[in-house]
């Protein structure tokens, strides 16, 4: 599977498009950890819980969008991008969405 | 009683907060020194010259909280208005750590380009006060492994 950001993938010929494709996820903090963030918004400084949460949540919604290319028999999703958005009071959406192609 | 609270929270933000700002901002430059051989383009292609063989997407995040003492102090400017720096050196801290730990998930590329920078406020619970409590920064961006026997630029 190639993933990029670029319109074009670096090297390589794009011999057809798909169309978007795209995966989300919510996710809320969990209570353990908002009690620690908010001990640590006293002294600031890096949130690792939050890093980490919102890195697996991406890294998911990534899959979810890879499943919907490969569903659609693509081998490459070009021009990717990144949203966030908080949809409620402690919870955030990860979007992720992109164009699935073919590669030669 | 709680006047007590008060300005101990606010000390050991000013105090703590400083010490460990002061900390992360030497790492950062340390490692961005370290990194000045992967350059990162905001551009989406790489000069004529430069053949690409290889391509991946790479990421980079970071959420960071800005402490008790210089949140009070941006809600003080807010009122007056003006340049709240508080808040200049989290997105600065946060902006260049998520760039750096994109480079270090680089590991044997040439280049990175077309990056993107994403900000995005996060973490209203964890605060009570209004305004900005933490702040996430997603970079991201394509990595791109070049033909070793190309000209140089």
């Amino acid at each position: 599977m190639y993933l990029v950001n670029t319109e074009t993938i670096p090297g390589k010929k794009i011999v057809e498009m798909y169309g978007i494709v795209s995966g989300s996820t919510v996710r809320a903090k969990h209570v353990g950890k908002d009690i620690m963030a908010g001990l640590k918004n006293i002294v600031g400084g890096e949130l690792k819980g939050y890093t980490e949460l919102l890195q697996e949540s991406r890294q998911e919604a990534m899959e979810r969008m890879v499943e919907q290319a490969k569903s659609m028999g693509a081998n490459g999703v070009v021009n990717i991008r990144f949203a966030t958005s908080s949809v409620a009071q402690g919870a955030s959406e990860l979007y992720v969405y992109g164009t699935a192609v073919l590669v030669e | 009683m709680k006047i007590v609270l008060f300005l101990g929270l606010l000390a050991l933000g000013y105090f703590a907060g400083t010490a460990a700002e002061k900390k992360h901002f030497k790492s950062i430059s340390e490692r961005e020194a370290a990194s000045i051989a992967l350059p990162v383009l905001s551009v989406s292609k790489l000069p004529e010259n430069l053949v690409a063989t290889e391509s991946a997407l790479v990421t980079g995040s970071a959420v960071i909280s800005i402490d008790y003492f210089k949140r009070i102090l941006a809600s003080l400017i807010n009122i007056v208005g003006g340049k709240v720096i508080s808040y200049e050196s989290l997105v600065d801290r946060a902006r260049r750590e998520a760039i750096l730990r994109m480079k270090e998930s680089a590991g044997h590329y040439d280049y990175i380009i077309n990056l993107r920078i994403e900000t995005s406020v996060i973490g209203n619970s964890a605060n009570q006060k209004n305004g900005v409590g933490s702040v996430e920064v997603v970079a991201f961006g394509t990595a791109v492994k070049v033909k070793s026997d190309a000209n140089q630029i």
